[in-house]
């Protein structure tokens, strides 16, 4: 049997910069993200939550530490190899911007199988097509769809090469609380229904609390985690937390 | 607003650089001409001035017609006797009878005839040492064997003093011994490039003038005290209208036109290219201000909404506009200069010929054509954006920062209504005689309506091109980029599609008329074999004697064979190349020249014939008169005895054998002749090859080699395409270079997203390389398809100039294809690094 473990990262350090003008965003985070569980990510702005899931995602590159998404360590892959990673491992889902203007929905949808030059089973495509709720509009230019659709599409994306994880920096950020609920409600669902691994920066405690596990991040390091959280549970610890900084 | 333009001027450099490098070279090929003919000019007038220093006045036969001075001449002699009678004219000192004309041809070392580019090949009398001619080494001439040889013809013959020397004059070849070498003033080699060969006076006129008892001019020195116009007058009344009496000062300004006119040509080729590269330059710089402004829409929205007037900001895009133009003028004035002078050099010393540089002129118009020339280019350019950013509502600012294109409606509709019209023009040209102006306007408007239409075009046209490369992800996306943007797309195509419709539309003509020439010599010419000298090498075709004639038609396979001499002539007062034909029924045959009226074989002492469309044109019909005057024999009347068609080689006039001693080159310019049927063409080739071994200028070729020769002439023009090409090509290549840096800068973020989800760096810069392949492709596939259109409307209009056949160049078509390719692929190399560079961090962080 294979590790249940789908990323992890151990002891990772991230300084930006030099001399005077040096950051340390990641100051030893050490975490593991087990196989179809579905992680928040919250903490204070600048606590380095993008910093982290970037270089878990193989964006950035770690000062110092490991980080692994199933068997493969990202540290010393080089270029080509690690967009591979990205391409067949990884999937994104930013806070905005995430389609081809000149793709169609499908066509965005397809992109990172067909920059592979492989076809989607068309049995999980129908499935996930249903999933996000878009048939009707997959022959739409990004410019023709709500911002909420156009996420949707972003989670499809990310979904059908079917990823060890998908990384998702603020999905909601953007959207009215109805389109974020519908986001959130899809990547619910394909976490409980194809046990897909997700981890999920966010700055709303009903958006953690869709997740199994809320991790805590505070001045670069982890502080605290909750597991099967409460919106009401986030927002106590999110105050907590905020005392201890101020 | 004046700092704002300038720090964004600063921030742009290169796309600025880029796009006003068009500019650069227009405006350096119109500084250079003017610096070319400045320099050459000067330098010219110096040589003449040396060359006509010690010239009084000179005295030479009439030019046919009479009515200008710089009519070309019937090259003949003036009789000895005119010595004696200018010598007579009241203040006249001194009458020297001299020869000195073109056409001297040695034959160097390595058996090869000495050749020049543009300088003559003089042959002279002797006259002794003066204040232009001394003798380097050696001694006179004392007999007819003996000759003094220039030092640059020594030197270009490899020969030295004492040895033999054959050279070849309207006499069949003689050998001479080189007994001397002459230079000129101040130690010169030549003048002006000239090669010089002086003959002892008792052969000089026979050699050069076809006959005894001749001189090309008379020389006239006034005795002292008398003004130079007084004697010149008195030599015209003494003389009569049969003679052209000019000072030195008149010949020098002749002299100096002719040179003026040789480089009229030179100038208007660089003008030519001035021409097309500004075009295009107006299109570069058009579109990246298009672009510009559209990316700085919010920017500019901003500024409004800060206070900013409509006026500012139009006036800010013009002034960024006036920056590149000034600038490219002057970098272009500058690059002018210099290749004005190199051009100049190159002319100068080009050939053997030495003419010495007086300083390089710059006149006042080249800096005034320069700056004038970038200024209006870069601001015409300009408007149409400037205009558009002006119209920028202050509410463009909080939109979304895309750059979606406005619709295409008013300009399809503007180019289908000019596209129409230019096709209807166009065919009823073509279907029509062929009327000039209806197929110019027809290609003009036509040109425009294409040009208005490429923007429609361009989605289309990449997305069906674009096909080819969607095997793969990157390719389809570079697919889609290259139509997102159809009037990016359109406007870089175009910078394209101008150099390729010029050069296709050339090649066209060319092809057209190569094959009409091959359908024309397949239809008419039986001639198995033809002996003829290489025509480009000088304004006379080299001629040969005509004992080989006699030679030929002993030879066993011959079973036909007739000789052409050629002359010039004065009929009814009009210049008029004349031949003679050894035998005109075999020459007839071989050519497929017929008598439409009278008989061909009717023609005999004072009997002519004529072709036909000369024949309508003067009205002329068997029975007519004409006057006709040759280089000697005087004016006599003669009779049309047949009118003829057909008569390609022959020419417009066809003259009785008995004429031929009164033409300049009393010797054949061709031979044609038949094989017989047992008889292989090699055989007696090779055996007619071994006759001309005195002729180094004259070939035998099959018909094959006779077309071969006929289009040589056009290797020039060929030349100058391939030029016209090379410039093309640049310039296209910074255009799609420009407009991918542009978009590429535009859409990291995009970049950004599609390495993110997993492209890899190679699969980038293909993207981004598929993009200009498909619009340079784009911009190819156009010019060649306007450049045919353009071609057809020309040789259509050339129809009655004989280009009958029209012809499609397919393999240079191919090759302007697969050069667009090439074009995009070149292109892509910075802008595709630069895209795979994307930081895909920064550029999918948002603010
Ligand atoms: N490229 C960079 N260079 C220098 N410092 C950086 C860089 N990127 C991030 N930082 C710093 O690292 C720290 C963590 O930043 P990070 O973007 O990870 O925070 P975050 O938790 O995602 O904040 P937010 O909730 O605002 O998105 C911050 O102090 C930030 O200023
Ligand atoms: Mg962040």
């Amino acid at each position: 049997m294979t590790t249940p473990v789908a990323v992890r990262a151990d002891d990772v350090w991230k300084l930006y910069g030099s001399g005077e003008a040096q950051v340390t965003a990641l100051r030893g985070v050490s975490l593991s993200l087990a196989r179809g569980e579905f992680t928040a990510v919250m903490g204070p702005s600048g606590s380095g939550k993008s910093t982290l899931m970037h270089c878990m995602a193989g964006l950035d590159a770690v000062t110092r530490g490991e980080v692994r998404i199933g068997a493969t360590a990202l540290t010393g892959l080089r270029d080509r190899a690690m967009t591979r990673l990205r391409r067949d491992q990884i999937g994104f889902i930013f806070q905005q911007f995430n389609l081809l203007p000149t793709l169609s929905a499908a066509e965005n949808i397809r992109l990172p199988l067909s920059i592979a030059g492989r076809r989607p089973d068309p049995a999980w495509w129908e499935q996930v097509i249903d999933a996000v709720g878009l048939r009707e509009r997959l022959g739409h230019r990004p410019n023709q769809l709500s911002g909420g659709q156009q996420q949707r599409v972003a989670c499809a994306r990310a979904l059908v090469p079917r990823p060890e994880v998908i990384f998702a920096d603020e999905p909601t950020g953007n959207l009215d609380s109805r389109s974020g609920a519908e986001v959130l409600a899809f990547l619910r669902a394909s976490v409980r229904e194809f046990g897909q691994t997700i981890v999920m920066v966010t700055h709303d405690p009903v958006a953690a609390a869709h997740a199994d596990r809320v991790v805590f991040l505070a001045d670069g390091a982890i502080v605290t985690e909750l597991r099967a959280p409460t919106a009401e549970g986030v927002l106590d610890t999110m105050k907590n937390l905020d005392r201890v900084e101020g | 607003m004046l700092h704002a333009t300038w720090k964004s001027l600063l921030s742009r450099k290169l796309r600025l650089l880029l796009s006003g490098l068009a500019i650069v070279l227009g405006v350096t090929f119109v500084s250079g001409a003017f610096v070319l003919t400045d320099t050459l000019g000067r330098a010219f007038d110096d040589l003449y001035a040396l060359q006509y220093r010690s010239v009084d006045v000179q005295v030479r036969p009439a030019p046919e017609g009479g009515s200008t001075e710089d009519d070309e001449e019937i090259r003949t002699g003036v009789p000895a006797g005119l010595v004696d009678r200018v010598r007579a004219v009241p203040g006249v000192a001194a009458a020297t009878g001299i020869v000195s004309v073109d056409g001297a041809r040695v034959i160097g070392t390595d058996g090869k005839v000495v050749t020049t580019t543009g300088s003559s090949r003089l042959g002279s009398t002797w006259t002794g040492e003066n204040d232009l001619v001394r003798l380097r080494a050696g001694r006179a001439p004392r007999t007819g064997d003996e000759v003094v040889l220039n030092a640059a013809l020594l030197e270009a013959a490899g020969v030295r003093l004492g040895d033999r020397v054959g050279i070849l004059t309207v006499q069949p070849r003689r050998t001479f011994t080189v007994v001397g070498v002459q230079e000129y003033t101040g130690g010169r080699d030549s003048l002006g490039g000239n090669l010089e060969v002086s003959f002892h006076s008792s052969v000089a006129s026979r050699l050069m003038l076809g006959r005894d008892g001749q001189f090309s001019a008379v020389g006239v020195t006034p005795a002292a005290g008398v003004p130079t116009a007084a004697v010149q007058a008195g030599i015209r009344s003494a003389l009569g209208a049969g003679y052209r009496v000019q000072t030195g000062a008149e010949l020098r300004a002749a002299a100096r036109t002719d040179a003026q006119s040789d480089l009229a040509v030179v100038n208007s080729v660089l003008l030519g290219f001035a021409a097309v590269s500004l075009l295009v330059g107006v299109v570069l710089i058009l579109n990246t201000f298009a672009i510009l402004v559209a990316q700085r829409t919010r920017e500019l929205a901003l500024l409004r909404a800060l206070g900013g007037s409509r006026r500012q900001t139009l006036a800010s895009v013009l002034a960024e506009a006036l920056v590149i133009g000034v600038t490219a003028a002057a970098v272009g004035l500058g690059t002018g200069i210099g290749v004005g002078a190199l051009l100049a050099w190159l002319f100068s010393t080009q050939g053997g010929r030495t003419v010495a540089l007086a300083g390089i002129g710059v006149p006042l118009m080249a800096p005034v054509a320069a700056f004038g020339v970038g200024v209006l280019v870069s601001l015409v350019a300009a408007v149409v954006p400037a205009l558009r950013a002006a119209r920028i509502p202050v509410i463009a600012a909080m939109r979304e920062s895309a750059t979606p294109d406005r619709p295409l409606t008013t300009l399809n509709r503007a180019g289908i209504a000019a596209g129409t019209l230019g096709a209807a023009l166009l065919t009823a040209g073509v279907v029509g005689d062929g009327t000039a102006w209806l197929l110019g306007a027809g290609a003009v408007t036509g040109f425009v309506g294409v040009v208005l239409l490429t923007p429609a075009m361009a989605r289309p046209v990449a997305g069906s091109i674009g096909r080819l490369f969607a095997g793969t992800a990157a390719g389809r996306l570079g697919r889609l980029n290259a139509g997102r943007n159809p009037r990016r797309t359109a406007n870089t195509a175009t910078a394209l599609m101008v150099g390729i419709a010029l050069i296709t539309g050339m090649n066209t003509v060319l092809a057209s008329t190569t094959a009409s020439l091959r359908d024309r010599i397949a239809d008419q010419i039986t001639a198995d074999l033809l002996i003829a000298g290489d025509a480009s090498l000088a304004d006379d075709p080299p001629a040969f004697d005509p004992a080989v004639l006699q030679r030929v038609r002993a030879l066993g396979g011959v079973s036909a064979a007739a000789g052409t001499y050629r002359g010039d002539a004065a009929v009814d007062g009009e210049r008029a190349a004349v031949a003679v034909v050894t035998d005109v029924p075999a020459h007839a045959r071989m050519y497929s020249m017929r008598a439409v009226a009278g008989a061909l074989t009717d023609l005999g002492p004072n009997r002519v014939a004529v072709r036909d469309d000369t024949a309508r044109r003067l009205s002329l019909r068997p029975g007519s008169t004409v006057r006709v005057r040759l280089a000697y024999g005087g004016t006599r009347s003669m009779t049309v005895a047949a009118v003829y068609t057909g008569g390609d080689a022959v020419g417009e006039w066809l003259l009785p054998i008995s004429e031929v001693p009164n033409l300049a080159v009393p010797q054949l310019a061709n031979v044609d002749l038949t094989v017989a049927g047992d008889a292989a063409v090699a055989d007696v080739r090779r055996q007619v090859e071994a006759l001309l071994a005195d002729s180094p200028e004259i070939t035998v070729t099959d018909r094959e080699g006779y077309l071969r020769r006929q289009t040589g002439q056009y290797d020039l023009i060929a030349t100058l395409i391939q030029i016209l090409l090379g410039l093309a090509v640049l310039i296209a290549v910074l255009g799609v270079v420009n407009t991918l840096a542009l978009s590429v800068l535009e859409r990291t973020r995009e970049l950004g997203l599609v390495r993110a989800v997993g492209l890899t760096r190679g699969q980038t810069m293909w993207m981004v390389t598929v993009e200009a392949v498909l619009i340079a492709v784009f911009g190819a596939l156009l010019g060649v398809a306007v450049g045919t259109g353009l071609g057809a409307a020309v040789v259509r209009a050339l129809h009655r100039s004989g280009i009958t056949t029209f012809a499609l160049p397919w393999p240079r078509i191919g090759l302007c294809l697969a050069l667009g390719a090439v074009i995009g692929v070149v292109a892509a190399i910075l802008p595709a690094a630069r895209a795979a560079r994307t930081d895909v961090l920064r550029a999918i962080s948002y603010e």
